[in-house]
């Protein structure tokens, strides 16, 4: 248990990173642009906790700021999601590529 | 005790002088400002208001702030050359105003004063007068005119710029009235805006003019960077000093650079006094009306060149380089334009040529003149011709102008006989004739008898052709008398008035100056050094000048007192030489031949070139090649919330890049 090297859980949280980042920039649907977001809170999130496990066991600041992120991650989404409702309603769409009245 | 006693008188004495000193300034500045104000006051007033509220008034309102104005020149002369601008028999210049407008260094900065000397006093005295004449002309000739409160704005902004001309102490302050000035004639030249030819005089005489002012203003630098001053009176006192004398020592093409400096800015003189060869702009700008061009163009502005010479007279005497173009100058623009005036038919054309001339001799005698005692006659005889000259002369033009009037044309053709319906005129010009002529009693003889005697005195061939240009001067005159008011029995169909009192009074009053001001012992008053200089009148020497001009006188009379054919056949048996005097000389040909063919094509064409390919295309070049990249690089800015994060991941992963690996 204990011999779970830091550098594969470093390598998951990396992965997660880029995968939100990936889903970021391809998806035009806003509740994936959201999930990816999601996800690369998440990958900070385990980051957070990894180096505050492995290089200082006695301390809990990286674990406050996880419980934090996730605090506001919430908030976040509650927020994006009323945002995502309300556009709906207006453009029948929650394509980012349809709302795009005040551009130039 | 006794030592107190001993030295108390020199105190005393010292602040009486001061104070002698300081009342007399004190007394001179309180009114001689508004002997240029007043004009002013009158072209601020009827410039704004004229048109809308003085329709009727404006001449009156403008003639009786010059009378104040002429009151205070004549009160202002007689404390001068009378009660106290004489120390010790010598007239000093007293500068009366001065304060610093604006100041470069230490010693150069352009200053805004009054000066009073006895040319200063007497030009005050001249364009104050010949101006209130001539408003007091204009109150008849002008009446009914559209614009006649712009008139008299404009007649008070020149007299304003001529008086503030005449009095600067300051070499730049001259400039400045200089520019004025020209800027005024343009404006009373260009009166009858609707009609094409006045235009065209106008911009004419305001290019030849700025011209030749360009030369002024350098040789204001070239004199001011030399002298370390632009006050008139440091200036002289510099250069006649030692310490100066790298101006004296030759500079440019073994040249010194006194001479240039004055050379230019004699250049600048000799074209607002219509010197050969930049006289070309006068004949043109008797276009403006004729009372103007008594006032502008043959009493006063056109002076203008004579008295900056005359003021820098101190300087121009160091540099007998300079003065020999002054003289050379002076006497063929005398000769030509005397030439020249025989052959005109315009009469004010003729009148202009005349004044080209007359100024010619004024030019001549200041070149010939000398500085110390007897030798500085020619600047005296230049200065008393310029008095004389401004009476006589205005006096033709005002006679012209109220010939014009009556018949409505310039041309000697139309005209004869006018000697009984207009008796008041003829009188008066004759004897403005007579006096230009040079026949005693009258003003013209002393003056001119003056300035041949300097001439003799100092240069053989320079007498000569005086000599002959005034028996020329007096033929071309009596032509124009005899073609005006003789020749021929011309029945007048519509009885016009010869013209209104006021256009009567002032060629009474000037005719009775043209008498006088002949007899006014000239040189006492009026030398280089102050010193009162006798005059030196020798019947003898009079017989030649005064036979020349009787002889130019029976010449016309024999040729023009009837209507014959003598005029037609010597004009045919002078061939060339007449066809050439009446196209003057070809001279305006010459100045379009340089102009539109040389410098049009040579400079012109290539400069315009230039500026439309060369600085145009840079800046269009410019232009197209930001609108290219912005049209390239505006997709960037596309409002896409995902682009946007696209660029800042990339823009971290390369500094992450160059942080890691390259910034090592």
């Amino acid at each position: 248990m204990s011999d779970i090297p830091i550098s594969h859980i470093l390598f998951v949280s990396t992965a997660l990173f880029f995968i939100g980042m990936y889903g970021l920039f391809t998806r035009r649907n806003l509740i994936t642009m959201l999930m990816s977001i999601e996800l690369i809170l998440n990958s900070v999130n385990i980051n957070f906790v990894v180096f505050n496990k492995y290089l200082y066991p006695e301390k809990l600041d990286g674990i406050f700021f996880t419980i934090f992120i996730i605090t506001i991650a919430a908030a976040e989404a509650a927020i994006a999601i009323a945002i995502i409702i309300n556009l709906y309603r207006s453009h029948r769409s929650i394509d980012v590529e349809d709302a795009s009245e005040m551009k130039y | 005790m006794g030592y107190r006693r001993r030295k108390q008188p020199q105190i005393v004495l010292t602040i009486y002088i001061k104070r002698e000193d300081r009342t007399k300034k004190m007394s001179y500045s309180s009114y001689i400002p508004l002997i240029p104000l007043l004009p002013l006051a009158g072209f601020v007033v009827l410039g704004i208001f004229g048109r809308k509220y003085f329709k009727r008034s404006s001449g009156i309102i403008g003639t009786f702030l010059l009378l104040v104005s002429t009151v205070l020149a004549l009160y202002t002369a007689y404390q001068y050359f009378f009660v106290d601008g004489k120390v010790d028999g010598v007239y000093q210049p007293i500068t009366a105003i001065k304060y610093t407008w604006l100041s470069f260094s230490k010693n150069v900065s352009i200053d805004m004063g009054i000066v009073l000397d006895p040319i200063s006093v007497m030009m005050l005295v001249v364009v104050t007068f010949v101006s209130l004449m001539v408003h007091i002309f204009s109150l008849g000739y002008m009446k009914g005119e559209e614009r006649f409160g712009t008139y008299y704005a404009f007649l008070g902004l020149f007299t304003f710029s001529m008086l503030g001309l005449v009095i600067s102490t300051n070499l730049f302050q001259i400039y400045i009235f200089w520019e004025l000035v020209g800027v005024s004639s343009y404006l009373l030249i260009g009166y009858y805006y609707d009609k094409p030819s006045a235009v065209a005089a106008s911009k004419k005489a305001f290019i030849v003019t700025r011209f030749a002012d360009l030369g002024f203003l350098i040789g204001i630098l070239i004199l001011a960077f030399y002298g370390k001053s632009l006050d008139i009176k440091t200036l002289i006192e510099n250069i006649n000093s030692s310490e100066f004398n790298t101006i004296t020592a030759a500079s440019l093409l073994g040249i010194s650079a006194l001479t240039w400096g004055l050379t230019l800015v004699f250049i600048g003189g000799a074209g607002k006094s219509a010197m050969f060869p930049l006289h070309i702009w006068l004949p043109d700008a008797m276009e403006g009306p004729t009372p103007v061009s008594a006032l502008i163009h043959a009493a006063t502005m056109v002076v203008a060149g004579v008295y900056l010479v005359a003021r820098l007279f101190p300087l121009f005497t160091l540099s007998p380089a300079a003065l020999s173009i002054i003289t050379f100058v002076g006497l063929v623009s005398a000769l030509l334009a005397a030439i020249i005036a025989c052959t005109q038919t315009d009469i004010k054309r003729v009148l202009a040529y005349s004044t080209m001339s007359q100024i010619g001799y004024m030019m001549f005698a200041l070149g010939i003149s000398g500085y110390d005692g007897e030798g500085g006659l020619g600047y005296t005889a230049s200065m008393f011709h310029l008095f004389t000259h401004a009476f006589f002369k205005s006096l033709l033009f005002l006679g012209a102008g109220a010939v014009i009037h009556m018949i409505h044309s310039n041309e000697m053709k139309d005209m004869g006989g006018l000697r009984k319906y207009m008796p008041i005129t003829h009188i008066t010009f004759l004897v403005a004739c007579l006096a230009i002529a040079g026949i005693p009693p009258f003003a013209g003889f002393f003056s001119k008898e003056e300035i041949l005697l300097a001439a003799y005195h100092s240069n053989k061939l320079v007498y000569a052709v005086a000599l002959f240009t005034s028996g020329l001067t007096a033929f071309y005159m009596f032509r124009l008398y005899f073609s005006i008011f003789w020749r021929k029995n011309k029945q007048l169909h519509d009885h016009h008035q010869e013209g209104t009192v006021s256009m009567k009074l002032p060629l009474i009053i000037l005719a009775i100056c043209t008498v006088v001001a002949g007899l006014i012992p000239f040189g006492k008053y009026v030398s280089t050094r102050g010193l009162p200089l006798e005059s030196h009148f020798d019947p003898v020497f009079s017989l030649a000048p005064v036979a020349f001009g009787i002889a130019g006188i029976l010449l016309a009379m024999w040729m023009y007192k009837n209507e014959t054919a003598r005029p037609e056949r010597i004009s045919v048996g002078l061939g060339g030489i007449y066809k050439a005097a009446y196209r003057k000389f070809y001279i305006d040909e010459i100045y379009m031949f340089i102009t539109k063919k040389i410098i049009f094509n040579l400079v012109g064409r290539p400069a315009a070139w230039i500026d439309r390919n060369v600085v145009d295309g840079t800046m269009n070049g410019i232009a197209w090649t930001t609108g290219k990249i912005s049209a390239m690089i505006k997709g960037v800015q596309s409002g896409k919330v995902q682009s946007y994060t696209l660029y800042f991941f990339g823009g971290i992963i390369a500094l992450a890049i160059i942080f890691l690996y390259l910034w090592k």
